[in-house]
């Protein structure tokens, strides 16, 4: 498993099930049916679009940063990746990817990493974390904060050196990338796009992305 | 008085072994290898609100840092700091690749079990952690990053995760100080990337005494900027929970 593993996908706008466009600072939950494959689409290029995942017939199960490195041996997220949970449960493949670089240690923004990173007064902007919780709570019952588990940026570039520094760094992503990734069992996905301000990510530039789902 | 009880707790964790622990602000917790090639698997959380706890991703963008040592700080999902790394002999602990499972252990070391080879069987982090979360009330879902102590895995240009044989020698330690009460809960068991062939735990001693106020010159304050926003954070929840900082 490499960096980019560059693959295009051969799937047709018009035999979508499913096409929406989520501005920055909006959040989407969705779940996806074993078979359904979803695109996520950097309209304007160097977006981040900040993503949880939970096995839809155990919430409680969440998606695995860890496990989902350490079983590829690789920090970076490409075709081929496969998204695993707590507890081992093979959650999405990754069936295409034309960025090549996607986070999977930097985190979701929040109210209170915002006052730590930046400054103080910054609390009261509007953060992933906040979106996600709404969303949440909006959901399902079941889930509460502790479910919230270190998520997947897609798009956003945070490279770690051999020596041990991370940094975050420009987008590498650019207008119309994608990713693509298919449900290997039902799937709930969160997604915050992120409407991060302080942060060279994204060129201080929130931008929309578009969410596309086909059946297979 | 029938106080038997030392200022300063010394638990040895044997190879494969758990613990967990309620630990009072103003600690130092010193974590000892007993033998050569020792990892400990970790995790913090706010004792008296467990829904707070150790954030990786939080930990680490916000010291710009893969690993962790000495005057870094362990921060909380709401920008706290759990705890201050104020000494370190090892140099690099292991932030990103969990713990154990059941199922590695099985297939990496062959299957174990306790009828046969009774407390000699290969634990696993993934149960240990399970069981000392459920002892306190919590339960898989609060499963999060560990850190592993005395573990080095660096990535290479291309992402791709190194473990570090040997990396800790016998009788070196490393000292969280307590900013927060917190429940911390252990398991010294190998680390999942761990490329050698047979199953490698060892001892570890963990000692707990009275930590030294926190000073205006102190390492883990002044490490960044973003620590001391982190400690002012702290600070202010303390003086609302507890009614004072020191």
């Amino acid at each position: 498993m490499s960096v980019l593993n560059y693959v295009e996908s051969e799937r047709k706008l018009e035999e979508a099930i499913y096409n929406k466009k989520l501005l920055s600072g909006e959040g989407w939950l969705h779940t996806l049916e074993p078979g359904e494959v979803l695109r996520i689409v950097d309209v304007e290029g160097n977006q981040a679009a900040d993503t949880l995942f939970y096995d839809a017939d155990h919430p409680s199960d969440h998606y695995s940063a860890i496990n989902t490195i350490g079983r590829q041996r690789n920090i970076y997220l490409s075709t081929g990746s496969v998204l695993l949970t707590e507890s081992g449960k093979e959650l999405v493949k990754i069936v295409a990817d034309t960025c090549g670089r996607h986070d999977t240690l930097g985190g979701a923004c929040s109210a209170q990493s915002n006052t730590v990173r930046y400054s103080h007064d910054t609390l009261p902007m509007h953060n992933c974390r906040d979106t996600f919780m709404l969303q949440m709570a909006k959901f399902d019952n079941r889930t509460t904060k502790r479910d919230l588990a270190p998520n997947v940026n897609f798009f956003m570039n945070v490279p770690v050196t051999p020596t041990g520094g991370l940094r975050f760094d420009d987008g590498v992503s650019a207008p119309g990338y994608y990713v693509e990734m298919q449900a290997i069992n039902a799937t709930t996905v969160v997604i915050s796009n992120c409407p991060q301000l302080n942060n060279p990510c994204n060129a201080y530039n929130p931008t929309p992305i578009q969410l596309i789902i086909w059946d297979k | 008085m029938i106080n038997t009880v030392s200022s300063i707790i010394t638990k040895t964790i044997p190879a494969g072994g758990k613990w967990s622990a309620r630990i009072q602000r103003g600690k130092e917790i010193t974590f000892t290898a007993l033998e050569d090639g020792a990892n400990v698997s970790i995790l913090l959380y706010n004792a008296d609100d467990t829904a707070e706890r150790y954030n990786m991703p939080d930990t680490l963008k916000a010291q710009y840092t893969a690993f962790l040592t000495k005057g870094n700080v362990l921060m909380t999902d709401q920008g706290r700091v759990l705890a201050s790394i104020v000494e370190d002999m090892v140099g690099w602990h292991d932030a990103i690749s969990g713990y154990s499972t059941r199922l590695m252990i099985d297939e990496k070391y062959g299957k174990t079990t306790y009828q046969e080879n009774r407390n000699e069987w290969y634990r696993s982090g993934e149960e240990n952690l399970m069981v000392e979360l459920f002892r306190n009330g919590l339960t898989t879902s609060d499963l999060s990053p560990v850190i592993n102590i005395f573990s080095k895995v660096f990535c290479d240009e291309a992402g791709n995760m190194n473990f570090v044989e040997g990396h800790t020698k016998k009788g070196e330690t490393v000292t969280l100080r307590t900013e927060m009460d917190v429940l911390l809960v252990l398991s010294n068991t190998p680390n999942p990337l761990d490329t050698r062939h047979t199953y490698q735990s060892t001892p570890i001693e963990v000692k707990i005494k009275d930590a030294e106020p926190v000073k205006e010159n102190d390492i883990c304050l002044n490490h960044r900027d973003e620590n001391r926003r982190a400690f002012e954070n702290t600070w202010e929840y303390v003086m609302l929970t507890k009614g004072g900082i020191q």
